[in-house]
């Protein structure tokens, strides 16, 4: 029981962090056809601006400035690369973001080295919440859930009440509709782009110290976000959130399973040793096959519905 | 320039076919071309070849194969896969397990038949997956297949008795007997046998080009609702293609195995996926002999400027950005935009607009060379104990005078080169209008 609680309030962290990232990407994928490879990219970059700033300025200002810096930059991805190659099509769009996830890697790694840096949760916030079974709950994961509590609210203020929600919306399903009421659609575009690169910057803020800045962590995280997306159904915000809650559940709980596929068949009165791949694959604890399960989950659900838990359309 | 060329290859793509001549000739050229590249480096004075080249070599023949099975989903299905180096390393951990049966005489197969079951293993394993991945096409079949290599990375890091883990697998692969009672001690008999299985592997993609189901897969990539009106299953299609393109992809990491007798997770993860797109796109994805092209070009490149510098990823990423955003037809597409200019014996009239833009484009490109490597000197290439040389001087990496000739350069150089580019542009356009006139 006490693993349980303190694994479900860490698998909604990361859950939630989960959904910063992905509720950017499926935001820019519905409404502009283009999938961001290089969402996660910014997420590092995110976390690498956040440092340098809270090395200079402290946590608060990065907090309010990576974000910032990150949406500027996405927005110039959008006017200046994405906008020349949309003639050619989504196939080119995101091979042009494809291309950025080299050269933001690398530049990462010219501009700040290979090592890990040593941002640090702010000393404010690095103090233990409250204790359940003997086991501390930092302040700071509340704080991430309490930030992206918040960015799920505003986005949904954002999109359902207001007139500029009410465009995007609109842009979404019927761009040359709202281009004809005289609105500026590829405005709407570079807005949409700028501010889901601003959610990834945001979770970089947030996520850098949580888990570590370091040159692979847009590696580590880009996959499992895809994966997100497309469980979740393409295009489908209310997917994209509870697949971001159950994937950050499922891979937080998998790795503190301790029993194997063997166990579910001993009661049935099967039971084996055996010393080749199948035996391996049947007495693997799931902790150790945990990083397999999301993808697993993906699959699984893209036989079942292939356009995913939520989507409305296949492609 | 940049934008007319790409019109012109876009205009011309149906005209601009070289003569069927010059295209047999190309094709013997450049089988001669690998048959005896080794013995232009052989050491005479040692009497052996040079390991380097050889390897290289050899590393280019697989690639060659690699990138044209992708380019059979990319190029002639319009499939973006992500997943490609699965099949690819699934076909060279099945070679090493076939290598070490060979050894303890449970597999009695000869060597040169050995990558067509590695190709059958990959074919077996596109099979399973494309089942699932072919379900959908465009951005959705992308996303379904980088969740599937990401699968398939993940669990060969964790079930050992085939993968081995982390150390990977390995083998010898002498083990095996040969046809011809050929040792395959050496890297240059490995890389006569890859040279044999590129050119059997090319002809039969070539031919699979011409059957009824490369053209329905073509047909696919350009309209699929349409072939859904005839009566086709592109769903069907897909999954062909996508099979038999794991069976070459599969044959390719089967001589991969072969050549470096050990296969880690390395040869199914992300970034040799990564690179398959990387090749077939720079080279060209719209004309057969283009992802080629782009398989010596990244491997060389891969060989070549990754000894010398660090961030020989950053030239390849920039130069794929650059080719995305104003070369679709990558190489080969450029190169085809000059055969009906060639054909009208205007070619000449480019030399002179070329030389004009080629100048400010080196410029350029040293500069930005020069602010790369400077930048990653100071922080990756200090923590590794490196030091830039340049024509044997040690430069300071944190001095000011490279980073202000660079910068110079990069910007100077940038801004000539719009300039000239504007200028060969109105040449190239006023050049492809006489053609249109002429015809």
């Amino acid at each position: 029981m006490d693993i349980f609680l303190v694994t479900l309030l860490n698998g909604l962290v990361y859950g939630m962090l989960l959904f910063m990232l992905a509720s950017g990407l499926t935001l820019i994928f519905s409404m502009m056809g283009v999938l961001n490879f290089a969402h996660a990219s910014i997420y590092m970059l995110g976390a690498y601006f956040a440092f340098e700033i809270s090395r200079y300025a402290g946590f608060w200002p990065a907090l309010i400035l990576a974000p910032i810096l990150c949406g500027l930059i996405g927005a110039a991805i959008e006017v200046w690369g994405l906008r020349r190659v949309h003639h050619n099509g989504h196939i080119a769009e995101l091979l042009f973001t494809f291309g950025l996830v080299f050269i933001i890697g690398r530049a990462v790694q010219m501009a700040w080295g290979m090592l890990p840096m040593p941002y640090r949760v702010p000393t404010g916030l690095d103090f233990p919440l409250f204790r359940i079974y003997g086991a501390d709950f930092p302040a700071y994961r509340a704080f991430m859930l309490l930030i992206s509590a918040g960015m799920l609210l505003s986005i949904w203020v954002l999109l359902k009440r207001t007139r500029i929600g009410l465009i995007i919306q609109a842009a979404l399903t019927h761009p040359s509709m709202v281009s004809a009421l005289g609105h500026n659609v590829p405005r709407v575009f570079t807005i949409v782009f700028a501010g889901g690169c601003l959610l990834a910057g945001l979770a970089g803020v947030i996520g850098g110290n949580y888990q570590t800045t370091e040159p692979g962590m847009a590696d580590a995280m880009g996959p499992i976000v895809f994966v997100v997306v497309v469980f979740g159904g393409l295009g489908s915000l209310a997917g994209c959130f509870i697949a971001s809650i159950l994937m950050g559940l499922v891979s937080t709980f998998a790795v503190v399973i301790d029993a194997s596929f063997m166990d579910l068949l001993r009661p049935i009165g099967l039971a084996f040793t055996r010393d080749d791949l199948l035996g391996e694959i049947l007495t693997v604890p799931v902790a150790r096959i945990g990083a397999l399960v999301p993808y697993a989950l993906m699959i699984l659900m893209l036989l079942v519905r292939p356009r995913g838990l939520m989507g409305t359309r296949d492609t | 320039m940049i934008d007319g060329m790409t019109g012109a290859a876009a205009l011309g793509a149906a005209s601009a076919r070289p003569r069927r001549g010059v295209i047999g000739a190309f094709w013997i050229g450049a089988v001669l071309v690998a048959v005896l590249l080794p013995w232009l480096f052989f050491d005479w004075s040692h009497g052996r070849h040079s390991g380097f080249v050889v390897s290289m070599l050899s590393q280019m023949g697989m690639m060659v194969i690699f990138a044209l099975s992708y380019n059979m989903l990319m190029g002639q299905a319009g499939l973006l896969s992500l997943c490609h180096a699965a099949m690819f390393g699934f076909g060279g951990y099945c070679m090493i397990h076939f290598l070490s049966a060979a050894g303890d005489g449970s597999l009695p197969v000869p060597m040169e038949v050995l990558p067509l079951l590695a190709g059958l293993c990959g074919l077996g394993f596109a099979v399973v997956f494309g089942y699932m991945a072919t379900r959908q096409r465009a951005t959705a079949f992308a996303m379904i297949t980088l969740g599937i290599g990401q699968l398939v990375t993940v669990a060969a890091l964790m079930f050992h008795h085939f993968f081995g883990g982390e150390s990977g697998v390995s083998s010898d692969r002498t083990n095996a007997s040969s046809l011809f009672g050929i040792s395959y001690a050496h890297g240059i008999a490995v890389y006569y046998l890859i040279v044999a299985w590129t050119v059997i592997a090319t002809l039969a993609m070539f031919a699979l080009t011409a059957t009824p189901l490369g053209r329905m897969a073509n047909a696919c990539r350009d309209n699929h609702e349409r072939v859904q009106f005839m009566g086709y299953d592109p769903r069907a299609v897909r999954f062909l293609q996508f099979a038999l393109s794991g069976f070459f992809a599969g044959v390719a990491g089967g001589l991969y195995a072969v050549t470096y007798e050990i296969v880690t997770f390395d040869a199914l993860a992300a970034p040799l996926s990564a690179n398959a797109l990387l090749m077939a796109y720079i080279g060209g994805t719209t004309v057969f002999a283009g992802p080629i092209l782009g398989a010596v070009l990244i491997t060389l490149l891969q060989s070549g400027v990754s000894l010398m510098s660090n961030s020989w990823l950053v030239y390849v990423g920039v130069l794929f950005i650059v080719m995305v955003t104003f070369a679709p037809g990558g190489l080969a597409g450029l190169i085809l935009a000059h055969v009906p200019i060639r054909r009208a014996g205007r070619l000449g009239r480019l030399v002179v607009p070329y030389v004009r833009v080629g100048l400010p484009l080196l410029a350029m490109l040293a500069g930005f060379v020069g602010v790369v490597e400077l930048a990653s000197f100071m922080t990756i290439g200090e923590a590794q104990g490196k030091h830039l040389v340049l024509f044997g001087n040690t430069i300071n990496a944190s001095s000011v005078v490279p980073w202000l000739v660079s910068v110079v350069l990069l910007v100077a150089g940038g801004a000539w080169f719009w300039r000239a580019a504007k200028g060969f542009r109105a040449t190239w356009d006023g050049i492809t209008a006489d053609l249109r006139d002429l015809t």
